[in-house]
């Protein structure tokens, strides 16, 4: 596969920026942040997301979706990262949409992928529970009782959790934290007894939530994919999220650095351009490079991701380092370069730099999956990059 | 969604090239030359005078010759192996997939073959480029100058016109294995009184032409990988120009864009195992299979996330050139980052070799092999523009930033 976009994928990405960027601006954010919006979205947008396809992008074609690639859901992603339009489309479009496609049964498809085609339905992933994603380390509870489960425990920064109609929650039904074997993947209704919400108001002015469980029941159906062997299932889903979030950050990588270069062509200082000196020129320059390449080691994961989810693994961690190293150093460089101005609440850029410090955060930070590349295959003796990066045991 | 047919059985084409292509690497490359190169001398850089370093050296080119796979992606007419831009992407990974080395090394291969191709016309092509393939000539580079460095258009070396001649006078610097090398490309001015780019030609001739010396440079590395190069009165014929008189210009930039994506591909040619593995053998591990050295360990690991991203960069470049969208200074944009990164890379190597690294002359250090290959790739910054250079391309021409 070339490392380009298709004909098709480039119209839709022209169809997505044209509603995102006229629909939804930065000031968009703005304004839902400003009047704090008990949604933190447009639903009407979303309903508009779903009309034109985007909403069940990666639901398969049987059950009312798109059936498009992980490739085409990157590109919306993108879209996504240049205004920072805040939208359901990661937790529901990409990451639950993957979940129920690939873990879920056929009663389970059927019920849920034809509504988040749709729009009627929103869905999130609720997986860390520590301050830092380590998705091995969950400990939340689920105690087989009847013909089902009890689960208890809490998770922190779960995407749109404040507003889903499903959870999927990760969840220990053997083993202990750090163990591989003996997680469990639940849909869990918001509104069952023992669910306890509290929306988190977050820097970018995004949608998180932390949710308690308290001995909330569930029966066998609600099970997602095999009991104990969740953890499979959870690496290629966590692998997708990953790599939507690094296209995000590719998007508003480079929307920061359009804008700043935009600024150094125009803002005069010392007599002259500050787009002039020799010392802004480079660290642009710098800058233009890295985007380019994370870029590309971006479109290259989201390609594997298409053609093997379960092989992605190593690329995905590239990808998803390289956008979290890369977005921090273009919204530092935006602020910088523009001065005093940067600092204030009413530029744009710092909308860019809270982002991209979420987006960091979001599915493991760069160093996380660096770590993860290390382990797997650097010191490992005769392994090629291809087939380095597989998860630690 | 509407093309797949169509791909489809272009797929299907590709795949069936990607099996033959296998299966003759598989029972034609021979075991020794899947190792990456130790040293210079067990490169093959063909000319006049070339000697095999080994029996399966000469195999191994031979018979990579002889399917025009010393340059896969020329015509057949002129050497090549004819190959499409998707069929050539094939052929190089599944030779990396064997750690197949490139059965020749060429600038005529890299940098003069592109622009011939451009630029020559059919005499000049059909004359040298099936030489260039079949690694019978071996050229070198005429650029620099010792005033015109990275300020390459400010050449000095004359060519004044006499009849159907050319009589070319001054000199040349850091023209890379001029001692060994049978013929060059070279520019030089021909109109002084021009404007700095527009008095410039291209123009090709033997080195063993009368009024031609050189003098190796010794460097830090202990080597001297080039010459300093005299031309005093060189008679060469006008017919060996390429492009048009004066408006060699075109052609060396065009050639750059090669040079530069050359140099950047000089990582992934460099040691073969991976950092960590090289690291683990001289450091040691800890307790927990660890290498015993958590600094050295992230700066490896941050390296191999950055060098895995820069070849995703480079397939793309040949991908977006291919579909026609490729900025034509991205070359500057690919050998910046590349020629850091391999930089970067010898630094590493040098940490985790500790102190055996250090060894100069010795038997076990291959004679010094690792710190002299650390201190060569300190000119990849330099050679080819300089990343100042470099970083001033990408600013003015990609990000359109005003001039100074």
């Amino acid at each position: 596969m070339a490392l380009v976009l298709t004909e098709e994928q480039s119209m839709l990405r022209d169809s997505a920026r044209g509603l995102i960027s006229d629909k939804a601006p930065v000031s968009h954010l703005r304004h839902l942040r400003d009047a704090k919006d008990p949604t933190g979205f447009s639903r009407e947008l979303w309903h508009s997301f779903a009309e034109m396809g985007f909403a069940g992008l990666l639901v398969p074609e049987e059950f009312g979706g798109s059936g498009l690639g992980f490739v085409e859901a990157g590109v919306v992603m993108e879209e996504i990262g240049r205004t920072l339009m805040p939208s359901p489309f990661l937790a529901t479009g990409v990451v639950a949409a993957s979940a129920l496609s690939r873990g879920g049964n056929a009663a389970q498809k059927s019920e849920y992928l034809p509504k988040i085609s749709n729009g009627s339905l929103l869905a999130t992933l609720a997986i860390d529970e520590g301050a830092k994603h380590r998705p091995l380390q969950t400990s939340l509870q689920a105690v087989r009782a009847g013909n089902g489960f009890k689960l208890s425990g809490a998770k922190a920064l779960v995407v749109d959790g404040h507003v889903a109609d499903l959870f999927i929650v990760a969840g220990r039904t053997a083993g202990s934290a750090g163990e591989r074997d003996g997680l469990t993947l639940f849909l869990v209704n918001p509104k069952a007894k023992g669910v306890a919400i509290e929306r988190t108001i977050i820097v970018d002015a995004h949608n998180a939530a932390r949710i308690e469980l308290a001995n909330v029941e569930v029966n066998a159906d609600s099970v997602l994919g095999e009991v104990d062997q969740g953890a499979a299932l959870l690496d290629g889903v966590l692998d997708i999220g990953r790599g939507a979030v690094a296209s995000e950050m590719v998007g508003l990588s480079e929307e920061v650095f359009n804008r700043t270069v935009e600024y150094l062509k125009s803002r005069k200082q010392f007599g002259k351009l500050i787009g002039e000196f020799q010392a802004l020129q480079h660290r642009a320059a710098e800058l233009y490079v890295d985007i380019e390449i994370t870029r590309a080691a971006v479109m290259k994961a989201l390609q594997a991701l298409d053609t093997d989810v379960a092989k992605a693994a190593s690329s995905v961690a590239v990808a998803k380092a390289r956008a979290g190293t890369t977005a921090t150093r273009a919204v530092q460089e935006g602020v910088q370069m523009h001065g005093g101005m940067g600092m204030t609440d009413q530029f744009d850029i710092g909308f860019f730099m809270k982002r991209a410090r979420v987006c960091e955060e979001l599915f493991g930070d760069a160093n996380y999956h660096t770590e993860q590349l290390a382990r797997a295959g650097v010191l490992r003796r005769g392994a090629s990059f291809n087939t380095r990066c597989r998860r630690p045991a | 969604m509407t093309d797949l047919k169509a791909s489809d059985s272009e797929t299907a084409d590709l795949e069936e090239f990607r099996k033959q292509t296998r299966a003759w690497l598989e029972a034609n490359c021979p075991p020794e030359m899947r190792k990456p190169a130790t040293s210079d001398a067990d490169v093959f850089w063909g000319g006049r005078n070339a000697k095999f370093a080994s029996e399966p050296q000469r195999i191994w080119f031979e018979r990579m010759r002889d399917k025009g796979w010393t340059v896969p992606d020329w015509p057949k007419q002129y050497g090549g192996g004819g190959l499409s831009a998707a069929e050539h992407k094939v052929l190089r990974a599944e030779m990396a997939k064997i750690g197949a080395r490139p059965p020749l090394s060429s600038f005529g291969i890299w940098m003069l073959g592109p622009a011939l191709l451009k630029y020559g016309n059919e005499a000049q092509k059909q004359e040298h480029l099936p030489k260039i393939a079949a690694g019978l000539i071996r050229w070198c580079q005429g650029y620099s100058e010792p005033n015109a460095g990275s300020d390459l258009a400010s050449l000095q070396t004359r060519a004044e016109s006499d009849g159907d001649d050319f009589v070319i006078t001054g000199s040349k610097i850091w023209t890379s294995y001029a001692n060994y090398a049978d013929w060059i490309f070279c520019l030089v001015r021909t109109d002084p009184t021009a404007k700095k780019h527009d008095g410039i030609s291209f123009i090709l001739f033997d080195m063993t032409s009368k009024g031609v010396t050189t003098k190796p440079i010794l460097l830090i590395s202990g080597y001297s990988p080039f010459c300093e190069t005299f031309f005093d009165n060189v008679r060469v014929p006008k017919s060996h120009v390429v492009g048009t008189i004066n408006r060699g210009w075109d052609v060396a930039k065009y050639l750059l864009q090669h040079e530069r994506a050359m140099i950047s591909g000089m990582g992934e040619r460099g040691v073969g195992r991976p950092l960590g593995q090289i690291a683990a053998d001289s450091i040691g591990t800890d307790a927990q299979g660890k290498l015993d050295d958590a600094m050295l360990r992230g700066r490896i690991a941050s390296f191999d996330v950055d060098e895995a991203a820069l070849a995703a960069c480079a397939e793309r470049a040949v991908d977006l050139a291919k579909a026609g969208q490729a900025h034509p200074a991205f070359s500057s944009a690919m050998k910046y980052y590349g020629t850091e990164l391999n930089k970067r890379r010898y630094e590493i190597l040098m940490s985790a070799g500790g102190v055996d690294a250090l060894e100069w002359e010795s038997e076990r250090s291959r004679q010094g092999a690792r710190p002299r290959a650390w201190l060569r790739t300190k000119a990849n910054s330099i050679e080819g523009g300089t990343t100042e250079v470099m970083l001033g391309i990408v600013a003015k021409r990609i990000l359109d930033l005003p001039g100074a």
